[in-house]
Formats: C-alpha cells, sequence, structure tokens
C-alpha cells in the first residue's frame, strides 16, 4: 500500500531527539513572552498607582523590541526555515504578517492605554468580578482599583498571533489559537460602561469560539487519521498521493479545520458572532481585536491553504467561493441597516473579511502578497477608526448610536475629517490605503481565479457600492446633519497615546493609498511560503 | 521649456491654492475668495502658457507628456498628456474656474471657515479635473474620475439647496456604482494587456488583440460608467438632482466640466482600446444617445423649476455628444468635442445667469416670475442670449457643433440622424417657452426695487457671451486643436469615413 510510506516516515522516529531550537527565528515571540511574564508579576508586586505607568511602557517596550528583532532577523537567510522540529516555520508570509501584528498590537496598546484623566485604563472597568452596577464594583472605583492586567493579556494574546501564521503543524496552530483567543475573551468583558453588554459579548465570543476550536481540532484529527502526521508539509505530500479507503477523511479534516479558522475572521456563516462582539468589548479591544485577530487568522488560513491543501482545491474551493460571497453580501446588506457604529464597523469587517477571501482564493503568490496587503491597510484603518469612536462621548459614555454623531463635523472638524478619511479608506476611494488593497485583492482574483474568481470580484464591487452607502451615509450625518438637542456630544481631548495611535493609523491609510509601491513590493518580496 | 513639467503644474497650483485657503489665518478668513480666484488665474495663465506650446500638426497622440513609475507592482505610472480633445477640456476647466470662483462671491455668506472650505474645495476639484483630462495611464485616469467625486460631494452636500443630503448622496452613489464597475474593466484590461511596470499606458493597451467576448464586456465595463457619468438615459436621474441642490457654480463644473469626462472617456477609452467592441454596441448606443436628446427636451419642456430644466437640456446635449461620437464620422467626432467646448460654456451661462436671477426673485420656480424682463432688462437679455446659444442658434457657438454632428451622423446613419433633428425643435420650445413664461408678460408687482445686473456679475457673463461668439464666427483655432486628435482616435477603430454617396450618384448619372 503506497500511502504506508507517507505514513509511517514521521511517525516512526526511533529515538527521542530534542529538537533544534532557532532562537533567532522565534525571538520576537519570546521576547513578548518575556513581557507578558513580567508584566503578570508587575501585576503581583509592583504598587497599585505606578502599575499603570509600569504595565504600558512594559508592553510597548517590549512590542517595539520584538519588531525591532524582528527586523533584524526578516534580514538574514540563515534564520528562514522551520525550527523547533519544524512545528514552526518562519518565512516570508510569516515574517511580515508578524511584523504587521507587532505594530499594530503596539497602537492597540495605545489606545488601551487612555485615561483621558481618569485613574487606571477609561475603556476598563475597575474590576472584573464584581457584579455590575453593585456596591463591590463602586468600592473597587472608590479604592482606586485598576484592571492593569489588559496589558499583559494582550501581550499573551500576541504571543499566540505571532505564532498562529507560523505555525507548521496543525497541533501548533491550535495551540496558537488557544493561545491568542482566551485573553481575549477575557479582554472582552472588562468594558468599563455597559458592562451587561460586555459580560454578554464575552460569554458569548467564549462559547462560540471554544465550538470553533473543537471543529478545528476534529477538522486536525481527521487530517492526521487521512495524513499520518499534523505537519502541513505531510499532509501536502499525502494529498498528492493516492490514499486509498483514507481518502475520504481528506475533505471532511480540510473544511472542518477551514471552519474553526473562517470563525476566527468573521467569515458568513460563521459570523454571528462579531457584531456582538465588536459592540460589547471595549472599543480600543474591538480594534486591536479586529485588526490583529484578523491579520493572524488569516495568516493561518493562507498557510493552511496554500502550503497543506492546495492540492485538493478543486474539492473544497466550491465551498469557500460560497463563503466568500456570502460574507460580502451579507456583510455589506446587514451594514445598512446598523444604528450603532461600533456594529455598524462590526458588519463592515465582515464585508472586509469577504474581499479578503477574494485575494485567498486566487490561488496565485500574488494572491498571497494582494491578501497580505489588505490585512496591513485594513488593520491600520481599523484601529484609527476604532479609537476615534473611543473619543467621542456624551454624558462620559460613548456616543456610538448613529444619531449621536449628527453634527459632529460642525463641533469637532478634525476629528469628524479624520474618521471621514478613514470612512472613504474602508469605502476603497482612491488615494487611500482601502483602494489600493481592494485592487491587489481583486486583481490576482482576476488574472488567477478563473471564472469564479471574475465573478467573486464582481460581487465584491456590488457589495462596494453598498457598503460605500453605509459609510456616506455617516459621512452625511457628521457633516450635513445638524446635531441634535440635548446633551451635546463631544469629542474628548485624546491624550499623546491615543493622538498618536490615531495619527499613526490615518498616516499608514493615506501613505499606502498615495505611495503603496514600497509596501506592495515588501509584501510581493515575502509571499513564498517555506514547506519547512 | 520642452521638458517643463506643465500639466503637473497646472494641477499642482489650484492644490497649492487650495492648501493656502484653508490655512488663511484667522483676520485674512474674509480674503478666501480673492486668494482663491487670483489662484484659478494663475492656472489659467499657465494653462494658455501649455496651450502655446501645443503643435497642432504633430505626428505622437500625445504631447507635453511626463511619465514616472507610481505603482510599478500594479503595471501603474503616473503619467500625463494631452491630445487637442484633452487639452481643449483643460482649458475650459481653466477658463470657468475664475469665473464660477466670481459667481460664487456671495455663495457663503456667514463667511468663516466654511467660506474657506468652500473655495478649497472648488480648487482641489481644479486638480483633479485637470488630471482626469491630463492622465494617459487608465489607472491613473481611474484614480482621478474617482477621487474627483469626494470634493463635488461636499460642495454639493455641505453647501448646497434644502435637499442638499439626498442629492449629493444620490450623486455620489451613481458615479461610484459606475466606477466601481469600471474597475473591474480596468483590472481585466491590464491582465489582458501586455503587463509589466507601465502596462497601464494608454499607449500599452491600444491595438490588442483581445478576442470579441473580453473586448466587449470591458467595453461594457467602461461604457457604464461614462454614461453615468456623462449622463445618458436611463442612468440621468441624478443630474437634476444634483444641479438643482448645488451651489450654481457647483453645477456649472459637474455639467459643464465633470460630466465631459464621460464623453471624454468614451472617446479615450471606448473607442481607442476596444474598436471592435464599439463598432459591435454602436446600434444601441446610438438608440440611447436618441432617446436621451429626445427624452431630456421633452422633460425640460416640462420643468417648473429653473435648475432642473436646465440639468435635463444638458441630458439632451449630451445626447447629441454621444451620438457624434458613436457615428464614427471625421465631422461628427470634431462636432462632438467641439459641441463639449461649446456646451461648457452655454450651460455655464444658463446657470450663472439663472442663479443670478433665481437670488433676485428668491425661488426657482418659473411660475413665480412673468415679467421680469422689465424688472432687470440688462439680465433678461443675457439670459436671452445664452438660451438662444443654448438652442444653437446659427452664429452662436452651439449651432456649429450641433449641425456637424447632425452631417456626420447622417453620413452614416441618416436615421439616427433625422429622428435627432426633432430634438433641435423640441430645443427652441423649452428655451422659449421658458423665455416666455418667465420675461414677458405684465411687470410683476414686487416688495423692493431689485438691481439689474451689477459690474461682478457682468464679469461673470461677459467672457461667456464672448465665448459664444468667437467660437460661433470663428471656430477655427479650436477644431484645428481638435481635428487631428478626432481623426488619429478614428484611425484606432480603423473606420474611414464613408464616401459622399449622393455627389458620387449625380457624377455618374
Amino acid at each position: 500500500m503506497p500511502a504506508m510510506t507517507v505514513l509511517s516516515t514521521p511517525m516512526l522516529a526511533t529515538a527521542f531527539k530534542a529538537a533544534d531550537v532557532d532562537y533567532g527565528a522565534i525571538a520576537p515571540m519570546l521576547i513578548v513572552i518575556a513581557g507578558a511574564m513580567l508584566g503578570v508579576l508587575v501585576e503581583a508586586f509592583a504598587p497599585r498607582r505606578l502599575r499603570h505607568t509600569i504595565q504600558v511602557s512594559l508592553a510597548l517596550v517590549s512590542l517595539v523590541a520584538a519588531f525591532v528583532v524582528l527586523v533584524t532577523v526578516s534580514t538574514q537567510q540563515a534564520h528562514r526555515g522551520g525550527t523547533l522540529a519544524q512545528a514552526v516555520i518562519i518565512d516570508g508570509p510569516a515574517l511580515f504578517l508578524q511584523g504587521a501584528i507587532l505594530a499594530m498590537a503596539a497602537l492597540g496598546i495605545l489606545t488601551m492605554a487612555e485615561k483621558f484623566g481618569g485613574q487606571g485604563a477609561d475603556a476598563f472597568t475597575p474590576m472584573g468580578a464584581a457584579v455590575p452596577g453593585s456596591p463591590h464594583e463602586a468600592a473597587a472605583l472608590r479604592a482606586g482599583m485598576a484592571t492593569s492586567e489588559v496589558f499583559p493579556l494582550t501581550l499573551f494574546s500576541v504571543v499566540g498571533m505571532l505564532l498562529f501564521p507560523a505555525a507548521g503543524d496543525l497541533l501548533t496552530m491550535f495551540v496558537a489559537l488557544e493561545v491568542l483567543s482566551l485573553p481575549l475573551y477575557l479582554l472582552c468583558g472588562l468594558a468599563r460602561r455597559r458592562r451587561l453588554l460586555s459580560q454578554e459579548a464575552s460569554l458569548k465570543y467564549f462559547l462560540l469560539g471554544a465550538f470553533s476550536s473543537a471543529f478545528f481540532l476534529f477538522g486536525a484529527a481527521l487530517l492526521y487519521g487521512y495524513a499520518g502526521s499534523l505537519y502541513l508539509a505531510d499532509i501536502a505530500t499525502a494529498v498528492t498521493a493516492a490514499n486509498g479507503a483514507l481518502e475520504g477523511l481528506l475533505l471532511p479534516g480540510v473544511l472542518l479545520v477551514l471552519i474553526g479558522l473562517l470563525f476566527k475572521v468573521g467569515a458568513v456563516p460563521f459570523h454571528s458572532w462579531t457584531p456582538d462582539v465588536y459592540q460589547g468589548a471595549p472599543t480600543p479591544v474591538t480594534g486591536f481585536m479586529a485588526a490583529c485577530t484578523k491579520v493572524a487568522a488569516f495568516g493561518a488560513i493562507l498557510r493552511v491553504v496554500y502550503v497543506g491543501v492546495e492540492a485538493n482545491r478543486w474539492d473544497w474551493r466550491g465551498g469557500v467561493i460560497a463563503v466568500a460571497a456570502l460574507t460580502m453580501v451579507v456583510g455589506a446588506v446587514l451594514s445598512v441597516t446598523q444604528t450603532d457604529v461600533k456594529r455598524l464597523l462590526a458588519y463592515s469587517s465582515i464585508a472586509h473579511a469577504g474581499f479578503i477571501l477574494v485575494a485567498v482564493l486566487s490561488f496565485d503568490k500574488t494572491g498571497v502578497s494582494g491578501t497580505m496587503f489588505y490585512l496591513v491597510a485594513y488593520g491600520f484603518m481599523t484601529i484609527a477608526g476604532f479609537a476615534v469612536v473611543s473619543l467621542v462621548r456624551q454624558g462620559g459614555s460613548e456616543a456610538s448610536h448613529l444619531s449621536q454623531w449628527a453634527g459632529l463635523g460642525r463641533n469637532h472638524p478634525v476629528v469628524a475629517g479624520v474618521f471621514a478619511f478613514l470612512l472613504l479608506a474602508f469605502a476603497g476611494i482612491p488615494l487611500t490605503s482601502g483602494f489600493a488593497a481592494k485592487y491587489a485583492a481583486f486583481s490576482p482574483a482576476i488574472s488567477f481565479g478563473g471564472r469564479s474568481g471574475v465573478a467573486l470580484v464582481i460581487i465584491g464591487v456590488i457589495c462596494s457600492v453598498i457598503t460605500a452607502f453605509v459609510y456616506v451615509r455617516l459621512i452625511v450625518l457628521m457633516y450635513f446633519t445638524d446635531p441634535p438637542a440635548g446633551e451635546a456630544v463631544v469629542a474628548e481631548t485624546a491624550s499623546p497615546f491615543t493622538t498618536i495611535a490615531i495619527t499613526i493609523g490615518t498616516l499608514v491609510t493615506l501613505v499606502l493609498g498615495v505611495l503603496p509601491s514600497q509596501t506592495l513590493d515588501l509584501a510581493e518580496r515575502s509571499s513564498q511560503f517555506l514547506v519547512r | 521649456m520642452t521638458n517643463f513639467p506643465w500639466l503637473t503644474v497646472i494641477g499642482l497650483i489650484p492644490l497649492i491654492g487650495a492648501a493656502v485657503v484653508a490655512g488663511l489665518p484667522v483676520g485674512l478668513t474674509d480674503r478666501a475668495k480673492h486668494v482663491a480666484l487670483g489662484f484659478s488665474l494663475v492656472t489659467l495663465v499657465f494653462g494658455i502658457a501649455a496651450a502655446l506650446q501645443f503643435e497642432n500638426g504633430s505626428t505622437a497622440q500625445f504631447q507635453l507628456t511626463e511619465q514616472h513609475e507610481w505603482i510599478p507592482q500594479f503595471g501603474v505610472s503616473y503619467a500625463l498628456g494631452v491630445d487637442g480633445i484633452a487639452l481643449v477640456m483643460i482649458l475650459m476647466a481653466l477658463v470657468l474656474t475664475p469665473i464660477c470662483i466670481l459667481a460664487a462671491w456671495h455663495d457663503v455668506p456667514e463667511g468663516g471657515k466654511r467660506e474657506k472650505n468652500y473655495f478649497a474645495l472648488m480648487l482641489v476639484l481644479v486638480t483633479f479635473m485637470v488630471g482626469v483630462f491630463a492622465a494617459t495611464d487608465v489607472f491613473l485616469f481611474y484614480v482621478f474620475f474617482e477621487a474627483m467625486l469626494i470634493p463635488v460631494y461636499f460642495l454639493i452636500g455641505s453647501f448646497g439647496g434644502s435637499r442638499r443630503q439626498y442629492a449629493a448622496v444620490k450623486f455620489l452613489l451613481f458615479s461610484l456604482a459606475g466606477g466601481l464597475v469600471m474597475l473591474v474593466g480596468v483590472i481585466a484590461l491590464y491582465h489582458y494587456g501586455p503587463g509589466g511596470s507601465d502596462g497601464f499606458l494608454v499607449s500599452k493597451l491600444t491595438g490588442l488583440h483581445l478576442g470579441a467576448t473580453p473586448e466587449r464586456l470591458m467595453f461594457v465595463a467602461f461604457f457604464i460608467a461614462f454614461a453615468v457619468k456623462a449622463p445618458m438615459w436611463p442612468v440621468h436621474t441624478w443630474l437634476p438632482d444634483a444641479a438643482t441642490e448645488a451651489r450654481p457654480a457647483t453645477a456649472v463644473l459637474l455639467v459643464g466640466v465633470l460630466d465631459k469626462v464621460g464623453t471624454y472617456g468614451m472617446i479615450r477609452f471606448c473607442l481607442q482600446l476596444f474598436p471592435e467592441a464599439s463598432k459591435w454596441a454602436t446600434p444601441v448606443v446610438l438608440v440611447l444617445a436618441v432617446i436621451s436628446i429626445l427624452y431630456g427636451a421633452l422633460l425640460a419642456i416640462g420643468q417648473t423649476d429653473i435648475m432642473r430644466l436646465i440639468a435635463y437640456t444638458s441630458v439632451s446635449h449630451f445626447g447629441f455628444i454621444v451620438l457624434g461620437i458613436f457615428a464614427l464620422t471625421t465631422t461628427g467626432g470634431a462636432g462632438s468635442t467641439l459641441y463639449m467646448l461649446n456646451h461648457g460654456f452655454s450651460t455655464a451661462a444658463l446657470f450663472l445667469i439663472g442663479a443670478m436671477l433665481v437670488a433676485r426673485r428668491g425661488s426657482k420656480r418659473i411660475p413665480d416670475f412673468g415679467g421680469w424682463q422689465r424688472v432687470t432688462p440688462g439680465l433678461a437679455g443675457v439670459f436671452l442670449v445664452a438660451g438662444l446659444s443654448g438652442l444653437a442658434l446659427p452664429g452662436l457657438s452651439s449651432f456649429i457643433s450641433e449641425i456637424m454632428v447632425l452631417v456626420g451622423t447622417f453620413q452614416r446613419y441618416p436615421a439616427a440622424a433625422v429622428i435627432a433633428t426633432a430634438g433641435i425643435v423640441l430645443a427652441a420650445l423649452y428655451i422659449l417657452l421658458m423665455f416666455k413664461r418667465m420675461m414677458t408678460g405684465p411687470k410683476p408687482e414686487l416688495d423692493a426695487p431689485v438691481r439689474d445686473i451689477t459690474l461682478r456679475e457682468k464679469l461673470v457673463v461677459a467672457p461667456l457671451i464672448a465665448a459664444f461668439l468667437v467660437l460661433g464666427f470663428y471656430p477655427k483655432p479650436a477644431l484645428d486643436m481638435l481635428n487631428p486628435a478626432v481623426s488619429k482616435t478614428l484611425h484606432f477603430v480603423g473606420v474611414t469615413d464613408p464616401a459622399p454617396t449622393s455627389a458620387a450618384d449625380g457624377s455618374t448619372k
């Protein structure tokens, strides 16, 4: 039976041999882990009044240090390839996406650190365990407590995100998935205001996330049964060889793994958590989650699809094409009916996930670079967008209902102007990164995606018009509508942290729109996957 | 001076002007319009200087060219250049801009930041207008084509009339929908082209052998975008709303210049890049054009809102322009391109003088006037001249172009030309009926005395009427510029003018 040779090679390692570790290649991840661990110690031992400052600086320093090391590592060819017994593959796409995650996470930390003159981070409850509205909570607030543990939690999540697109086998990928998800479940439940909504979001995300993890694990198990190995490289080899009686395991395995991953990017029909979680989570967490999770999860999808199961794509492609089309249509159409800015951006993120899937489905190197470029462009505008949302307040709490945004352009021209620009980028108007990204995603689909690629692009274009209507309506509200009577909606004066985050996000959106060639070039040069 | 980047400079001056106007310190806020006017005049001077460098007899398709790599990964270059059509369009835009700024002098009476934004947006629009006509790279053209929408959107939405939100959103969505359909065509075109880091240059994409189906599909993708822009029946419905809700100066730039991008795009991209598909689509396009001519004219007759009436006349006129373009004869093409120029001036005059009347009466409704020539005889006079130019009275500019379009069309498609001729009769109806209802009759009872045309308004109207007369009696300089470009385009399509059959028949008898 020819399949046996495939089955036997990785299984029957004769004696245990310690895996070689290329510490240089995984140094960025190690640095972030170290930062997170130190953060836990700080939480335990540092005096309460200093914790916020220490945690924020620690998180930023570890992210920046990791980024610098990553850039250094990426210049040395010696560090490319598999390490840790092929559990981690450091190649072009992994490095590119890790860099993007680190940069966006740093912006995310900046927005989370916003205090608006209060004691702790403004977006987070003083005490997660207290019952909302209880005397316990009030006492925690009076005592000056603050959940500064959000920063180490974020770092832990970032570790998972860094590992996710670099995982060389499905088990490592699963571990990464859990490491990135668990802290996010917690972070979602820690909003200072509208606590019940936040806790509901957290629970919902956790339950559905656990469910999708189970799908992923089950799929991984089926693929293991099929290929006799969890390594994507071995699965790829097994797919190309005939596998006799086990052939029936392949397709269900691939689909279940993909379901687990598509859940994380919020693709329809696995999207139902997205609006609730985006709305309930503290706004800076929403921004961080929307940007970085998407990057990491699409990185994993790319690796599974391009390295692992590309050879039998004709079997499972149809399903993913349907998912992509549905994602674009549902995301775009449902965003029209939203009345809450955060939910609106959530549905728009669903639509964007669909646009990115169009690029993924082109099965070409340019599809990889297009996906990566789109992720960077989308990530930066999203973080900046949610940061702006967190600034707009009425009576101290976030004015997330659309009607509250009416006339914002009159009173706060700069905030409204930045947000309008970001909305135009979401809509994909030329001279913003959104347009370059859309072009980078759609062009490989037309060139290499065949008929279905062209059809997806046409659907994508129609959905772009629908989403453009949504964004334009918001601009109409901000600029052409008179402010509502009653208490004024104000844009809080942001601390330098948030200001820096918004400025960088907006500048990246502009630069990637006007002069995208550097980043495109980088994405193109980084688009070659290594198998091992 | 051969290497001087004329077109970049012409595009850059208004952009700098916009930044200066927007950044004026508080003490100088009331100078915004003066600064804007200054910058628009400087741009015009540079535009004329550039036109003097242009050689009508040149063999190259584009002159004053510039080319730099922009996004080599996508095959996009920053490539500018003009042929006669593009240059004439740019010059028309540059002439209309100071006129519009002068006409918009008191559009934002509250002054302050809003006034600065208003004039800054107008100048930004000029940059995009120059860019869209000067781009010789399909992608760059698309970027300008779409980016242009944003300043217009804010000009209508922030400064327009009572239903401005509706009009602005409708305008933007129609244009975006058309534009995004075109984006699919743009991507596909590169895919079928030679590729490479400058694969989006028009010159690289001309004369490709695309295969019938892809060529037709791409033609349709481009044509839909241009038909929305032009606007042709049945995708014209955004125009009357936008034109009546926008400030008159915005309406002039929108209808007079921006809509020309549609017909310009048909010539530059549909005909040049997809010649076979253009011939394939001609019957349908001609039918749509004829419908636009008659439908626009009939609806114009029925309007009671002056601005909507003028907008519908434009739908009719754009029908003529498209008819001439797709007749695929040199006479028709030259007539259409000349019509694009003339229509810019005559619509500008109608909109701006109409707005002066509206400002005095306080109503846009035609029945609210009546006997108005006894109140402001000067304005009534220039309004009549503008109207006569709109209905193509011989001696005024539109006459020549309309006749050329009809003659050119008759050479190949006599039926279409004959039906379209009815448009001329209808044009006389809608203009003269409007004039009769507004201007003739007993003098209306007015609460306060009304001033006749002011000096500023004379300065607005004078260049427009001068343009009617010059282009009406001596269109040769314009035609000399346009003709070589038209024949080059028809050469790309691969058609020659049909022989004048009747003359040939006569000689053999």
